[in-house]
């Protein structure tokens, strides 16, 4: 706990560090860049509390990211055309995008937590890839193109927009979805996901119904992957199916698995490894996913614990 | 008489062609300890499955404490108060000894719908998981991870997470297997100081242990019980003699 917490310090103090040094070096894209980062990493955290902690490996978790998203966009869009000015406030949006994920993970949940492994992974994907679809069928929202976002989410009459208001909040929010995380998965909810991932009989003979408490993570997961959308709408100021195409889902779990399963600052080192592999490779080839998928499964053999395992040498839980 | 706090009535589960079990009637009164034996395959791990509520019996009823829990799911079972100790160590192993007893502790002390303090930050449950732990002499474990513990002390540890969930009847499957003589009688001695506060049904292959705990035996063989009685009479029991006891170095094989 106590060494958890001289962790986050450190986190802070880095997350802190890179404002000052796009200022100094002026160079705004690098923000930027930075601020892509936190928030894919906020959606990998969310990843890593139902694959990580609770082992569910799911191939729709991206469609969380498009709720956040095409709230941002949908309220964007009527605003912009409509004169619908009220449907920029960010707080409406972020009720909205709450709900939707509840109600959503609810769902999804519902249907496919009965299911284990790989049957879990086809439903998942099939719902997901029904959101996609239904995605690039809203012609109304720029069906396959996407839309672009005019109208930013705005707080108190500040929208959110410019590259350092974004990075911030970006900081802050992954920092929190972390913190909640990590306190998750020390409670006692985390204990019985944690349990059910090694053992599921065991822990219905303990007496606890793993289904429930699969049902809850993966909730907190939906949520807090619609947070990340809603992030990443207002800083791309452009949404699109691309956001929930299974890919992405699947990128997610490859930052997970590279960061480390089940450690509370794995999924940001998973991100960091991930768009650092794509930016190199990209540059060297375009079939850059093919290292990176021979990277991933290295990683997978010989440091199961990922970067972070790599880092410490020690798994730590909480 | 007492009522019983388990009784089983016909219960039957075939695999295929084999009857794991095969029409199995018994009844455990309020604070014994009734001891299973018979060779390997007899089907006693399936028996307990099925007295748990991980395997669905294909008929006969399964009465606990008065209630019929022939339908109910495991979990509901636990929360009645069955607990089980698996034959093979199934704990957490990246959890801490502390950890894995917290997860039985903490049923009765409010459950699991609790997200923000630590698990361990619970008083009552955290003392009540140490107290099982001091019994099974694993309080100087509680900070190692399961996984590090030798095969004995882990033997210990199902039982004190059986235990933690402080139940009315536990089922516990082979405890003594693989232990060496010093841990085997630490484990005898513990489940004898059980005796009278928690009800019990013993499975195991160490005679002696058996012979020495146990209110009442039966003796199961292909899936049937051939004989049941007490430890004098099961002694005695041409059958058993013949089915089991005699060929006692086999059935370990
Ligand atoms: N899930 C299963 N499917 C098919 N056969 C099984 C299954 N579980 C157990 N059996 C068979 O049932 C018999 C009893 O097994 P078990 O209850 O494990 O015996 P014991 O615990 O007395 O050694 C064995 O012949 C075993 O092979
Ligand atoms: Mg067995």
């Amino acid at each position: 706990m106590r060494k958890q917490l001289v962790s986050f310090a450190i986190l802070i103090g880095l997350l802190c560090a890179v404002p000052p040094i796009a200022y100094w070096l002026d160079d705004l894209f690098l923000l930027s860049l930075a601020s892509r980062c936190l928030i894919l990493a906020s959606a990998a955290v969310a990843t890593n509390l139902i694959m990580g902690y609770g082992g569910l490996i799911s191939l729709g978790h991206a469609v969380f990211i498009g709720i956040g998203g095409y709230v941002v966009g949908i309220a964007s869009h009527h605003a912009f055309n409509d004169g619908m000015t009220w449907l920029s406030n960010g707080f409406l949006q972020l009720v909205a995008v709450l709900v939707l994920s509840v109600l959503v993970a609810l769902f999804v949940g519902l249907v496919s937590l009965r299911t284990k492994g790989i049957y879990f992974l086809m439903i998942t994907l099939a719902i997901g890839q029904m959101f996609y679809l239904a995605a690039v069928g809203a012609y109304d929202y720029g069906g396959d193109d996407g839309m672009t976002v005019f109208a930013k989410s705005r707080f108190l009459g500040q929208a959110l927009s410019g590259h350092y208001l974004i990075y911030w909040v970006s900081a802050a929010y992954l920092t929190a979805s972390m913190f909640l995380v990590a306190r998750l998965s020390s409670s006692r909810f985390g204990l019985v996901l944690r349990s059910a991932k090694v053992n599921e009989a065991r822990t219905r003979a303990m007496g606890y119904e793993p289904f429930r408490v699969r049902l809850v993570a993966f909730t907190v997961a939906g949520v807090i992957a619609g947070g990340a959308g809603f992030l990443m709408a207002n800083h791309a100021g452009f949404v699109s199916p691309a956001m929930l195409h299974w890919t992405r889902s699947g990128d997610l779990i490859v930052m997970v698995v590279l960061g480390g399963l089940g450690s509370v600052f794995g999924p940001l080192a998973g991100t960091v490894a991930f768009l650092a592999l794509e930016e190199v490779l990209s540059g060297i080839t375009e079939y850059w996913a093919i290292p990176v998928g021979a990277i991933l499964i290295a990683v997978a053999l010989y440091t199961p614990q990922g970067v972070m395992g790599l880092l410490s040498r020690r798994r730590n839980h909480g | 008489m007492v009522d019983p706090i388990l009784s089983v009535e016909g219960l039957n589960k075939r695999f295929g062609g084999l009857a794991a079990t095969d029409d199995v009637s018994l009844s455990v009164p309020p604070g014994t300890l009734h001891a299973i034996i018979g060779p390997n395959g007899a089907g006693k791990t399936t028996l307990i499955a099925q007295l748990m509520g991980a395997l669905r019996p294909d008929s006969g009823r399964i009465v606990f404490q008065g209630e019929d829990v022939t339908a109910l799911a495991t979990p509901a079972r636990v929360r009645l108060g069955m607990a089980r100790s698996y034959q093979v160590t199934s704990l957490c192993p990246d959890f801490s000894v502390l950890e894995n007893v917290l997860l039985a502790s903490q049923l009765r002390d409010g459950g699991w719908l609790s997200f923000w303090r630590p698990a361990i930050a619970y008083p009552r449950a955290r003392s009540r998981a140490m107290e099982e732990l001091s019994k099974v002499g694993l309080a100087d474990r509680s900070d190692r991870l399961a996984g590090e513990l030798s095969h004995g002390e882990q033997r210990q540890l199902e039982v004190a997470m059986a235990l933690a969930s402080d139940p009315v009847l536990m089922l516990l499957d082979e405890p003594l297997a693989g232990l060496g003589r010093d841990e085997a009688d630490g484990m005898v001695s513990l489940l004898h100081s059980l005796k009278g506060h928690v009800t019990m049904l013993l499975i195991e292959h160490d005679m002696e242990a058996v012979f020495a705990l146990a209110d009442c035996v039966s003796v199961l063989s292909f899936g049937r019980i051939i004989a049941s009685g007490t430890v004098n009479d099961i002694r005695k029991d041409p059958n058993v003699r013949d089915a089991y006891l005699g060929t006692e170095g086999d059935a370990h094989a």
